[in-house]
């Protein structure tokens, strides 16, 4: 029997278009807009003004504070500007827009492709690597990774999981990567082991990706302490608290971190990018995006600097199709719907899909016809028909005490429903609301 | 200039389950049941279900139009249900008018009033056959003839009603055993009753449809059934010559045509399996307490319709294993 997590979770097609296209190096844009602010915490502090000269993997922007993390440059030439511009959330972001002249590294990069295994480092130093070179989580959640690194006091990790799950539909580019760099991102899994100090580590793929799980089984020969978990397709499996159910049957306290069952997550695309910090000193300023889409000429995956126009990737798959309704960047269940084809890849860019026609709307809402479809699906163990009705009627306390703030916002409920009911629409208002007031009064 | 992109929350993408697909699938798990009671009644069963599903549609929509002045909704296929399973719990020689008054309940009284599809508290189905069994008892108890079953007469009894008959007149139940139809007749259907009550094989079969297209799970149909054996079962041991066996109660009654199609309304049943449990449990206590104890032969109604009533107390309390929540 496959593993996967007990309650709860949906089986949207899966559509994965781009999964056979290999990983290309997408063109360098001639203008990059590098949003200061790119991961969870406090945004960086700009340390470049107008009319600077950068080269690429330049330092940027300072990490501010714990959470938080440097920003560095992902082309060479000028810095046309410090400006606020929306980035995908929608809201104006202060970025600094550089103009490219060319693609100058600095030195103290390695760019050759040989395979390094060096693991002579300390906890310490992997983890220092880890925030000099900028690293959040891959997966989307953008939370800076030294500081999953550090537990708090009194916690200690036991595990290590890395999630290859990537159960969003259309998304691969966590797949393409671990068909071509398994290495790489294995040596990057060691190094995390390192620092973090634990003797195990798991690696949760969804068996509709058996080829990487081949391949990483093959790979993982040389590291017993890693071992290759093939899990059931469910979605929300890539969800942390999901994935950890699934492979251990530990379940994350509410409103508990995953290290409080001494498990720390992360993302393939997280342990190949420390690879590339910690051995060849290269610091986040590139990453793969899949661009994909139903209409989609050439659905593909690129090897993408941050900082490139959404609609430079667009182009490159084959441009635009005509029926184009929304642009989402990330996957259809969890992704955010852009309004301008300007906005930047970021470092949380998993994909880019394009939906179009009928897709696009929303259909017509519905009496709750109290199927109980949503209880049924939601991961958590929420009443999501119930939590949508105490929204819509304010009623803030009923909410928390229906433990809205547990709501991971995988969009299962509203997915499921067959009347159309924007249950998660109001869910995130409640969430939104009851959020301020526990803040309130922690504040008194 | 390109095109304006539409912006919304996620989930960007649905399952494409809507409500009248789920309709449609619970009328086609109805029909072969259907089908049988024409064969067995005659035509008069289809004259019923006609009758009965025109009406239900009909009134729900002059009522949502003229009376509460929304948008009718009778393609969803809600109120198509609600006739067909009405009609299933009529006697097949219902004279027309009843069944329009029955109707009438159902929609009206049983479904609008409380706001329509989703709002209502009571099966409206049930309320409109309730309505008619305490109001036309005459009419509601004149069983026709199962040609199937080849029994003489104008009426016959069900095997229900002869129970009862038995014990009340004092006598053991050795002394009618010889009247009531066999195991085999009542899995088929060639007993008498109401129009779908009569093929018990048939109705599971559309409650496996229904189950395998997730239209209902098995937490109702096996708890209300399971219930109704245990507890029938427990009586029968104690004294055999006062009380029936549980595999007739399963299967005479509309036990089955409870259990599957009845008490399966979503909108009428608790939101979590374990709700779903003590609702279907307590519906097969209080049909069997009805069955043994009370004036009426049958009780599967009125247990559905009181444990409906339960609903929302079971909501309240029953409530699912919240993730990472204290044990």
């Amino acid at each position: 029997m496959l593993k996967t997590f007990k309650n709860g979770g949906v089986h949207p097609p899966a559509h994965k278009l781009s999964a056979d296209r290999a990983i290309e190096v997408l063109e360098i844009p001639k203008t990059a807009f590098i949003p200061v602010s790119q991961h969870i915490g406090a945004p960086a502090v700009p340390l470049v003004k107008r009319g600077d000269t950068v080269k690429t993997g330049q330092i940027i922007a300072r990490s501010n504070g714990f959470v938080s993390t440097n920003i560095h440059s992902p082309v060479s030439g000028k810095v046309k500007k410090i400006d606020t511009l929306p980035d995908s959330s929608g809201y104006p972001r202060t970025g600094v827009v550089i103009d490219t002249e060319g693609d100058e590294w600095i030195d103290t990069i390695d760019r050759s492709e040989t395979l390094v295994k060096e693991f002579s480092w300390s906890g310490k130093e992997i983890t220092d690597k880890i925030l000099e070179a900028g690293i959040v989580g891959l997966g989307g959640a953008t939370f800076p990774t030294h500081v999953k690194l550090i537990p708090p006091k009194g916690k200690k990790a036991e595990m290590l999981i890395l999630n290859g799950v990537e159960c969003e539909p259309f998304l691969t580019s966590d797949h393409r990567l671990m068909l071509e760099k398994a290495d790489e991102i294995l040596v990057g899994t060691m190094l995390l082991k390192k620092a973090l100090g634990v003797q195990k580590c798991y690696i949760g793929i969804e068996n509709n990706k058996p080829d990487a799980i081949r391949l990483m089984r093959e790979k993982t020969k040389e590291y017993p302490e890693i071992s290759v978990v093939p899990l059931k397709v469910k979605y929300p499996q890539g969800g942390e608290k999901q994935l950890i159910k699934a492979i251990t049957g530990r379940e994350v306290p509410s409103g508990g971190l995953p290290i409080a069952v001494g498990v720390v997550v992360h993302n393939v695309g997280t342990a190949f990018a420390v690879y590339e910090a910690v051995q060849k000193n290269k610091p986040l300023f590139e990453r793969i995006v899949t661009v994909t889409g139903k209409s989609l000429k050439k659905p593909s995956n690129f090897k993408t600097r941050i900082g490139t126009p959404i609609a430079d990737l667009i182009e490159a798959a084959g441009g635009e199709p005509g029926d184009t309704g929304k642009i989402i960047c990330g996957g259809p269940m969890m992704g955010k719907a852009i309004a301008k084809r300007e906005v930047p890849v970021t470092k949380g860019t998993s994909g880019i899909l394009l939906t179009g026609g009928n897709e696009t709307k929303r259909k017509e809402q519905k009496a709750c016809i109290r199927c109980s479809r949503c209880v049924s699906v939601c991961p958590m163990g929420l009443e999501p028909y119930y939590l949508m009705t105490v929204s819509e009627k304010q009623m803030w306390e009923a909410a928390e005490k229906n433990h809205v703030l547990d709501c991971i916002e995988c969009g299962s409920c509203s997915y499921t429903c067959p009347s159309n009911r924007p249950l998660l629409d109001y869910i995130r208002l409640a969430k939104g609301k009851v959020g301020q007031l526990v803040r309130e009064r922690k504040n008194g | 200039m390109s095109k304006i992109l539409t912006v919304s929350p996620s989930p960007h993408i649905h399952s494409g389950e809507s409500i009248h697909k789920i309709m449609y699938r619970v009328i086609l798990a109805l029909i072969p049941a259907l089908v049988w009671s024409v064969f067995v009644f005659g035509i008069d069963a289809l004259r019923v279900t006609l009758i009965a599903v025109a009406a239900c549609v009909v009134f729900e929509y002059v009522i949502q139009k003229y009376a509460m002045r929304i948008t009718p909704s009778v393609g969803d296929g809600s109120a198509i249900i609600t006739g067909v399973l009405l009609a299933f719990n009529v006697p097949a020689t219902l004279p027309w008018w009843i069944i329009l008054i029955g109707a009438l309940v159902a929609i009206g009284i049983g479904k609008l009033s409380f706001g329509g599809l989703g709002q209502n508290i009571f099966n409206p189905a049930l309320v409109g056959r309730v309505f008619l069994l305490i109001s036309f008892p005459v009419q509601m108890t004149s069983w026709p003839v199962n040609k199937q079953a080849g029994i003489d007469g104008v009426t016959s009894a069900t095997p229900l009603g002869l129970i009862k008959e038995t014990l009340k007149s004092g006598q053991p139940l050795s002394e009618t055993m010889g009247d009531l139809p066999g195991t085999m007749d009542l899995l088929l259907g060639n007993i008498g009753g109401s129009l779908g009550e009569v093929s018990a094989i048939l109705l599971i079969l559309g409650g496996i449809y229904m189950l395998f297209r997730k239209v209902i799970t098995w937490h109702i149909p096996v708890s209300v059934l399971g219930s109704i054996a245990l507890f029938s079962g427990f009586l029968w041991l104690i004294n055999p010559e006062m009380y029936m066996n549980p595999v007739f109660h399963l299967l005479t009654g509309g036990a089955m045509l409870g259990a599957i199609f009845m008490a399966t309304d979503m909108v009428t049943s608790p939101m979590t399996g374990k709700g779903q449990i003590i609702y279907g449990m307590g519906i097969g206590l209080i049909t069997i307490a009805i069955r043994t104890w009370g004036a009426y032969p049958e009780g599967v109604s009125f247990a559905i319709l009181l444990m409906n009533a339960v609903v929302p107390v079971i909501n309240s309390y029953v409530k699912p294993k919240q993730f990472g929540g204290k044990q």
